[in-house]
């Protein structure tokens, strides 16, 4: 049986993108892919043996966001998400200058939407590995997928109604 | 095969967008697209809009992985922790082992304890060394007197080093006060006058120490303890030709019974 770390390993860069498009603070998403394998270290044992490594971490790492956020929703309200796009990031001005539209209407998105999107369209899970991930039947990840999408298409749309950007 | 005039779901307008339909579908709902501009429209905004996203959070993909998150410093963290656990549980057993056992205040104390042996074994090396006419008490043609005699007031069968191999004969012993109990003190001499003393008494609650230096007014020399009895060899000259003998001795003076 291979090691543990070498089927962890190679999702790690994965882990860290989805981490960082949910909490746009590449510290914060740090910590959290770091608790993420801490605890898929310690619970390695616990994981079904049939199902994806890939989607088990995904979803370990969702739902430590998602803690994260309650802990947080307790301490009070915080700011809406794209006033934590701040400096520190990896994109050149240049680049955040375009990011902004459709980066930050995703973060105007709900949470369950936004993951859909971000798991689906930027991560190339399955339905049904993000449905896994989520802890949500197939049905409902197609739901949010079209409802996120279209959130999303017209957030964008409404601020630039002649632009669009196909590459 | 499919139905083209099967309705096209929405699901199936996001699978078009992922590129998740079966290739024969795949066709179906690209030709209802064609005919349907207003959903094509859409249907490809949210496909550019998927793009922009994969290509907007690509950097972070792309980053090398910081070496908090490298999966081998995680587990040598895991491991690391799991150790210093182990470690404290131990720790927490010996002191509740020693608390038990009423040893944990001796243990406390033995270092102190070890170091009056020292300062009392130098004080009777210095005191009896420049002995001219007395030296010692019962000399070393009576040693199998002085090792009874020695032995008894001690409570322990007692043994005399022999360090002729080194070059220092036995001149004899003498009975000394401890510290509340009785010791006892050998002298030596090599062929040129240099003379070195053995110091020993019982020094209960201490499991055992290392070869530890005493240097004390102009004194060199080792102490340890093993089995319950404190040991000093000490001398005027250096340590390095006294460490050659300290360490006969200890082999010699390995406890008997």
């Amino acid at each position: 049986m291979p090691d543990r770390a070498a089927l962890i390993e190679p999702h790690i860069p994965a882990l860290r993108r989805y981490a960082w498009a949910l909490c746009r603070d590449g510290h914060e998403a740090d910590d959290l892919v770091q608790d993420c394998l801490e605890r898929a270290l310690s619970a390695w044992h616990l994981r079904r043996v049939e199902g994806s490594v890939r989607a088990w971490l995904f979803a370990i790492l969702h739902n430590g966001f998602l803690s994260g956020r309650r802990r947080e929703g307790r301490r009070g309200p915080h700011g809406p998400l794209e006033e934590a796009d701040e400096p520190g990031q990896d994109a050149t001005q240049e680049d955040r200058l375009v990011m902004h539209n459709v980066v930050t209407a995703l973060g105007t998105l709900p949470d369950d939407q936004r993951a859909v999107l971000l798991l689906v369209g930027v991560e190339d899970l399955s339905y049904a590995e993000a449905a896994h991930v989520l802890g949500v039947p197939v049905g409902t990840v197609m739901s949010r997928l079209s409802r996120g999408r279209e959130r999303l298409r017209r957030a964008v749309e409404g601020e630039r109604p002649t632009l669009r950007r196909v590459k | 095969m499919s139905d083209p005039d099967r309705p096209v779901g929405e699901d199936e307008l996001q699978a078009w967008v992922d590129g998740r339909l079966p290739p024969g579908r795949m066709q179906e709902v690209e030709a209802w697209l064609d005919r349907n501009p207003a959903e094509a429209a859409r249907a490809a905004q949210y496909r550019a809009q998927r793009d922009e996203l994969r290509a907007r959070f690509a950097p972070r993909h792309g980053q090398p992985v910081p070496p908090r998150l490298r999966v081998a410093a995680l587990q040598a963290r895991r491991r690391e922790a799991f150790r210093r656990r182990l470690t404290s549980i131990a720790a927490g057993l010996v002191l509740l082992l020693a608390g038990g056992a009423g040893g944990w205040l001796a243990r406390g104390m033995a270092p102190d304890a070890s170091a009056m042996l020292a300062a009392d074994a130098v004080d009777a090396h210095k005191l009896f060394v420049t002995e001219v006419r007395h030296p010692v008490e019962v000399p070393a043609s009576q040693e199998a007197h002085l090792v009874q005699w020695l032995s008894n007031r001690l409570g322990r069968k007692l043994r005399v080093p022999d360090l002729a191999p080194l070059g220092f004969r036995l001149m004899g012993g003498r009975l000394l006060p401890g510290d509340g109990a009785p010791a006892a003190q050998f002298m030596y001499e090599d062929g040129k006058g240099a003379r070195l003393t053995l110091y020993m008494r019982a020094e209960p609650g201490d499991a055992g120490t290392g070869f530890e230096l005493v240097e004390r007014g102009g004194v060199t020399g080792f102490r340890w303890v093993e089995g319950g009895f404190g040991y000093a060899v000490l001398a005027d000259f250096g340590r390095e030709r006294l460490l050659p003998v300290a360490e006969a001795v200890h082999r010699q003076l390995t406890p008997v019974e």
